[in-house]
Order: structure tokens, then sequence, then C-alpha cells
């Protein structure tokens, strides 16, 4: 078990690394940051710029700077922002609460909808009711989530005058980007449900459960259901890295303070610690959410961690 | 190949997925290619027929947007643009991908292990990132988007391929062709791929549908194709400053990329269920 959880951990410290050093070195290749700072600043001299590069550790060589980098991640100091110098860790300190808030209640959302529904279409499975959960599901799949956003906006904001258009203040303002987001990702989970559902209803504690005259309720949401929560949270878990990925662009639509938002201004202003820091936290947090979920998944299920060892 | 054509019944055929994906691909694509033809003067200015509501006039069934251009014509010629790039970058990321999971799959050793590392470290990041960075870098544009596309999604094929691969290379067939001593070049292409090319035809289809949708997020975001060219997202982003008065604007685009997008995924799922004899119980 512990050679299991180190070969994991390497790999994840891995990824990480291999993701900071290839943003480092493009951000590197797009310009001298000196010049960058500097841009309409009117009159800078060569003996400025020197001083600027001095000052930002820029004259030492790449893999010193990429060091401090990485050093500096574990001082929680990712640099200052070019706009404004204010430290970097500080915006994303603000703006990760929001994105994760929201992205919480995407999956609870998601949660509510796709296991009702999953079963149904399981339970029916080959029927009507199945049939229309499953070209649902391919429509949810075929939404473009910045569109459906918007077409809530005009139907609830504009129309109907329920729900504020943008911003984060209070519980209403969650109701549309959690929705947004959840719609398409039910459209994921539901299938997965249905899957899951199918596997374990074929078992023969199921039939015994029905022999003994159990309420089909209780079948379905005791006995099977909580057999297939493993995978099911498995699948929930790694669904994290693509979820935060939507994120940024319905943050973009509601004016939402997260990360996404933060990283598509630095793009707007060429602000590239903060683009730096943003992609680097993001990364990291995938990863290691993936890692939990590996870990919790090769505690749970010994076979896991045999298939690894190859 | 053959073998798995010869699987589809006239029942697959009569099915919901396949008349509603082939009728919605078809039509769109119909309607792309003749574009020309249909909608002779898409972007003409005419700014005393501004913002004109849908369903009025028959010259503009859907509308005009705030210069006064037809929102119909300006769909179907934004559909040229969100189906090449879906196209080619599927194109080129199977080429690169299939070439890669063949060779990594058949010869192992090094070659694979960096495969598969490359793909460990694009599968950790999500697409959205790594298109911010490559485009706040490189800038946007039709061409760099697509190589993004096919940057990030050439692995894909390369794993789904490698491990056909390993299953098939200790078959018979290829153990015998390899003892009559046929070249290496005719295992991989003449041998192997024919026999695993299914699965990898059904990941085409739903990413031709997944790329289209990507492309237009990021023009949404204003990542990606030039802001004149017409396009679903590059308008879906105009529209949205007249949403408060003109819905159309923004309405029209996005069901545009909704029905193509839907049509593909409905042709993908119903070739999977067709090429996979357990297909009932697959995800």
């Amino acid at each position: 078990m512990a050679g299991f959880l180190l070969r994991r951990l390497f790999q994840a410290i891995f990824v990480v690394l291999v993701v900071t050093l290839v943003v480092a070195f493009a951000i590197r290749l797009t310009g001298d940051p000196a010049l960058m700072l500097t841009q309409g600043a009117g009159s800078v001299t060569e003996e400025d710029l020197a001083r600027i590069r001095e000052a930002l550790g820029l004259n030492q060589p790449f893999f010193v700077q990429y060091g401090n980098f990485l050093l500096g991640i574990l001082h929680l100091d990712f640099g200052r922002s070019f706009l404004g110098g204010t430290p970097v860790a500080m915006l994303i300190g603000k703006a990760l609460p929001a994105t994760l808030m929201l992205a919480f209640a995407s999956m609870l959302v998601s949660i509510a909808i796709s296991i009702p529904l999953g079963i149904k279409a399981a339970i029916s499975r080959g029927k009507w009711p199945d049939q229309t959960i499953r070209i649902l599901s391919l429509v949810g799949l075929s939404f473009p989530n910045f569109w459906l956003a918007i077409m809530l906006v005009l139907l609830f904001s504009i129309f109907l005058r329920w729900l504020p258009p943008s911003g984060m203040e209070g519980f209403t303002s969650f109701i549309m980007p959690a929705t947004t987001i959840g719609v398409i990702l039910t459209a994921y989970n539901v299938r997965l449900v249905r899957a899951s559902m199918l596997e374990t209803m074929q078992f023969q504690y199921i039939m015994v459960a029905r022999a003994k005259g159990l309420s089909e309720n209780v079948v379905l949401y005791k006995h099977a259901l909580r057999n297939c929560a493993i995978p099911l949270i498995t699948y929930f878990g790694l669904q994290f890295g693509g979820l935060l990925g939507g994120i940024v662009v319905i943050e973009r639509v509601f004016n939402w303070p997260g990360l996404g938002t933060l990283a598509l201004d630095a793009v707007a202003g060429r602000d590239y610690p903060v683009l730096q820091g943003v992609i680097t936290v993001l990364s990291m947090l995938i990863v290691g959410v993936n890692l939990l979920v590996d870990i919790a998944y090769g505690l749970i299920d010994p076979r896991i961690r045999m298939e690894g060892r190859d | 190949m053959a073998s798995a054509t010869k699987q589809l019944t006239y029942r697959r055929y009569t099915s919901i997925e396949f008349l509603l994906g082939t009728g919605l691909t078809g039509t769109i694509c119909l309607l792309v290619l003749f574009s020309d033809l249909l909608f002779p003067g898409a972007g003409k200015i005419d700014l005393s027929a501004r913002l004109l509501p849908p369903f009025i006039t028959m010259s503009h069934p859907f509308g005009t947007d705030p210069l006064g251009r037809d929102v119909l014509a300006r769909v179907v010629a934004g559909g040229k643009i969100s189906l090449m790039v879906g196209l080619l970058s599927v194109a080129g990321a199977v080429v690169i991908g299939v070439i890669m999971g063949l060779i990594s799959g058949y010869y192992r050793g090094f070659w694979d292990m960096i495969v598969m590392r490359f793909a460990d470290v694009q599968l950790a990041l999500p697409f959205i990132l790594l298109a911010i960075t490559f485009i706040a870098i490189v800038g946007g544009g039709l061409r760099n988007m697509i190589l993004l596309l096919i940057i990030s999604q050439w692995v894909q094929y390369a794993r789904l391929v490698r491990g056909s691969v390993l299953a098939l290379r200790d078959r018979e067939f290829i153990q015998s062709a390899q003892a009559i001593g046929v070249g290496d070049l005719n295992i991989l292409f003449r041998h192997l791929l024919p026999n695993l090319i299914g699965p990898v035809i059904v990941l085409m289809t739903l990413n031709v549908a997944n790329n289209i949708l990507l492309e237009s997020s990021l023009t949404f975001l204003g990542l990606g194709v030039d802001p004149l060219t017409p396009s679903w997202g590059g308008m879906l982003a105009d529209g949205r400053t007249y949403l408060q008065n003109a819905w159309w604007v923004s309405f029209f685009p996005g069901l545009a990329i909704l029905l193509t997008v839907l049509g593909l995924n409905l042709l993908g799922d119903w070739l999977r269920d067709s090429l996979d004899p357990t297909g009932r119980t697959s995800k």
C-alpha cells in the first residue's frame, strides 16, 4: 500500500512540475516582461530596463528563475501582478472560494437530478423512459454551455426579472450559474448512474432482496444505489477537472468573481504572473483531487492497486 | 471493419439516433456547402433594416443584427468556420495519434513511455486552461485554434490505438504475418489498423462535435476566430450586448451549434452501439 501511495504521489508531483515548467517556458517565449511592464510608460532608457530585470530576477538563467518560482510556491508566493503590483497569491485567495463554491453547487445540482433519472432509465431499460432519458442526455451534452447561460439570463433576468443576471451576491445569484453547469454535468452523469445501476442490479443480492419481499424503492435506493456509490463517487471526483474548465466560460457570462474571470482578465492585460499563478493553482487542485480519488479507490478496492503495477 | 458493418441490421438503420443524426448533420452540411448559392448577400450591411425581429418579413426569417445583416444568412455562413475547425482538427489529430499509437503499442519500450507520460500530463489539464495559455502566448485565429485542438487531442487517439494494438499484437494473425516475413509497415497499416479502426471512427465523430463546441466557446471568450469572420461563437458574443432588446441575434447562432453538435453526437452514439456487440450496456 505504501508503494502504491508513493508511486501515485510521485506521478502527481511530476504532472504539476511539467505543467508549471511548460507554462513558465512558454511565457518566457512571449518576450521580455520588462518591456511589457514599461509599455506606455513614456521614455524608458536601457538602464531602466536593466534595473527592472534585476529587480524581477529576469537576468538570471531560466532554470534559476523557474527554481525560484517553485520555491516561492512553497511559501505561497506566486509573485506580483504586472498591473498594480498586488501579490498574485492574494488575488487567487479571493477568487478561489468563489470558483470552488460554484463548483460544489453545480455538483449538487447534477447529483440531485442525475441519480433519480439514471435509476429510472436503468429500471426501464429499453423502454420509452430509458430512450427519452438517453436522447435528453445527448441533447444536454450538445448544449453550448455559454448559450444555455445566456438563454437563462434572457428568460429569468430580462423577461421574468426573477434572478440577478450577474455577480455573486447571496443565494439567488448561484441559481443560474450552478444550473447551467449542473445541467451539462447531468447529461454525463445520468449515463454513468444508469450503467452502474444496470451492473449492480445483476447481482444475486438484489434478487434476494426482492425475494424477501422488500419494496422496490428499498431495493433500489438502499441495496442497489449504495453498492454502486463507490464507482459513482470516483467518477464524480474525476469530473472535477472538466468541471473547472467549464466554469471558466460560465464565470465570464455571469461576471462571477472566480479564477476563470481572473485568468481571462490576465490574458487580456498580458498579466503573466497572474495567469501563471492561476494555472498552477488550478492544475494542483485537479491533480490533487484525482490523487485523492485514486487513493480512496485503491483503499476500498485492492484490484486497482494491482492494476497500477504493470 | 467489414464484419462490423455487416452487424448493422435493418433495425439499426431505423433507430431514432440514426435518422435524427443523419437528418440533422446532412441538412446542416448541405446548407453550409451551398451557402453562397442560397444566401448570396450574406454579409451585406443594411442600416435601414437594423434589428428587425424574426418571423416578420420573408426576406429576414431570423431577423437582422445591429448592422442590418440577415441573421439566417450569417448563421449559415458561420457554419463554415465551425465545420472546418471541427473536421480539420480531428483529421490532424487522428493522423498523428494513430501513427503514435501504432508505434508505441507495437514497439513498446522507450517511445511508448514518452508517449504515455505525455498523455498523463495532457489528461490532467483541462482543455480551456491549456487553450487560454496557448492563445495568450501565440495569439488566436483560425490556424492557431486548429493547431491547439490537434495538440490537445492526438493523445486520445494514441491511447485508444495503443490499447487495441496491445490486445492484438500477440494474436495468431499478426504472428503468422510476422512469420512469413511481412514488413513492419505492412503489419501496422494493413493488418493492425483495419482491425482497430472502429472505435477510432466513433471517437472522431464525437470529437468533431466536441471541437465545434470548444471552438465556439473560445471564440465567444474572444480567444478564437477573428471577430470580423462570421462564426457562431463570435455572433453569440456580439449578440449578448443586445440581449435586452434583440434576443434573436444570440438565440439562432446558439441553436445552430446545438443542432449541429446534437446531430453528430447522435451519429457517434449510434455508431458506437452498432460497432459494439454488447452496445446496450456501454455508457
